[in-house]
């Protein structure tokens, strides 16, 4: 009787933590993009320079320039530090919307993130 | 390494002396050799450096001055892991003029990321200098962060706004402007309207027969647009200079020189004392340009400005660092 008992609360453990995980696992796969992405700052330019994620996904900027950089939205909405070679500006994108966003310090530099629900 | 340009001689009208006058002027130094550039009884002639020695101006000049630009200090990447070094060739070759110069003008990149640390090997360096004194204006590398306030902390006193001001000396009228600010997305420098009105007022009591000499960072024509080089609304600055005989525009930014003559006024922008950048077009993107070692001083440099009244010539002369 009491092994049955341990085997049931085993089970039941291992489908609640099936219930839990599967979805977390598959959230990519059922959503079709990726929880984290990646922009590269060179040659005075973001690269890919439009960028389209799902609101919750996080997104880095690297600038692999040998000049600094930032990153500032024309909305005011995010703004990174001045970034030297090989520094890194992280954030998530929370609130759908089409973000331009530039280079403060050399303003032609210019890119596009576009976060849908 | 890139080929020395055919300089044309041309002959411009500052003084309105009745000498012929032809559009551009194409007194560029691109690497080699520096290249002079004189005014004499209104008639512009360049040489080469080499020949400069040969050539006398004739009457001391009244007012002699250099411009750098561009130390970036704080850069240590391939194109120039020591701009220390290229800094202190600059200052010696500065103190081994025959003529002290009696300032410096910095147009501005004084520092590489704004940091105190830079802007103090700046000053320490620039104390070995003759020149008695040096007068500054910003560039985008040194407002980071702070739009500018340690900027005008160090070098600000007695400017207004963002740091922009004017001063005579011996009858030349000099005006700093700031347009490395507020910069918009997609754009170009700017000035700004709150500056634009303080310069129109400035320069308003002038008499036109005084020599304007404006500088500031970004170049105050478009260079080249692809590549941010020129200021949204410098038009409006020109416009104010319009009126007078002599008007001459030094800036920096675009770590090469150039050289342009556009009616009364003439372009004229530095090297820079750390790294230089390609040509318009030459290349990608407008970053540090890495060449062989012993080519890198040749395309760095200073330049000396020498004024002399009553011929009312302007000399502009562009020295590499080797």
């Amino acid at each position: 009787m009491k092994r049955l008992g341990w085997i049931s609360s085993f089970a039941v453990l291992m489908m609640a933590l099936v219930l839990i995980v599967v979805p977390m696992l598959d959230k990519s796969a059922v959503a079709g993009r990726p929880a984290a992405v990646e922009i590269k700052i060179d040659n005075f330019s973001f690269v890919p320079p439009t960028v389209t994620v799902k609101a919750g996904t996080q997104i880095t900027w690297t600038n692999k320039d040998d000049i600094p950089h930032n990153v500032v939205s024309e909305d005011k909405s995010f703004k990174s530090k001045v970034l030297d070679t090989d520094e890194k500006f992280t954030m998530t994108a929370t609130k759908p919307g089409i973000y331009t966003y530039y280079c403060s310090i050399h303003p032609k530099m210019t890119g596009k993130l576009v976060v849908e629900q | 390494m890139p080929e020395q340009k055919d300089r044309n001689v041309i002959l411009y009208d500052h003084n309105h002396d009745g000498v012929d006058r032809r559009g551009f002027l194409k007194c560029m130094a691109w690497a080699g050799a520096g290249a002079l550039c004189v005014v004499q009884g209104g008639v512009l002639k360049s040489y080469a450096l080499n020949d400069a020695s040969k050539m006398q101006m004739a009457g001391k000049s009244d007012l002699s001055f250099v411009q750098i630009s561009d130390s970036h200090m704080g850069f240590n990447k391939a194109a120039n892991p020591d701009v220390v070094a290229t800094m202190k060739v600059a200052i010696d070759k500065i103190n081994a003029m025959p003529v002290a110069p009696e300032f410096i003008l910095h147009t501005g990149d004084i520092s590489h990321l704004s940091k105190p640390s830079e802007f103090d090997t700046v000053d320490q360096l620039l104390k070995s200098a003759r020149a008695k004194d040096v007068f500054f204006v910003p560039g985008e590398h040194d407002v980071l962060e702070d739009n500018g306030q340690q900027y005008r902390d160090r070098y600000g006193k007695n400017t207004k706004g963002d740091g922009w001001y004017s001063f005579d000396k011996n009858g030349v009228h000099f005006v700093g402007l700031v347009n490395v600010m507020n910069l918009k997305a997609g754009g170009m420098g700017s000035l700004g309207t709150d500056q634009l009105k303080w310069m129109k007022d400035d320069v308003s009591h002038l008499s036109k027969s005084t020599p304007v000499i404006v500088f500031a960072h970004v170049p105050l024509w478009t260079v080249y647009l692809e590549w941010g080089w020129g200021t949204e609304d410098s038009a409006q600055a020109l416009s104010y200079l319009k009126r007078f005989g002599s008007v001459t525009v030094l800036n920096g930014h675009i770590h090469q020189t150039m050289q342009k003559v556009e009616g009364n006024i003439t372009f004229h922008t530095a090297t820079s004392t750390a790294f230089p950048q390609p040509h318009p077009g030459a290349a990608p993107s407008p970053g540090p340009m890495k060449v062989p070692a012993e080519q890198l001083r040749s395309l760095l440099g200073v330049t000396d400005v020498n004024y002399v009244r009553k011929r009312h010539s302007l000399a502009l002369t562009d020295s590499s660092l080797e």
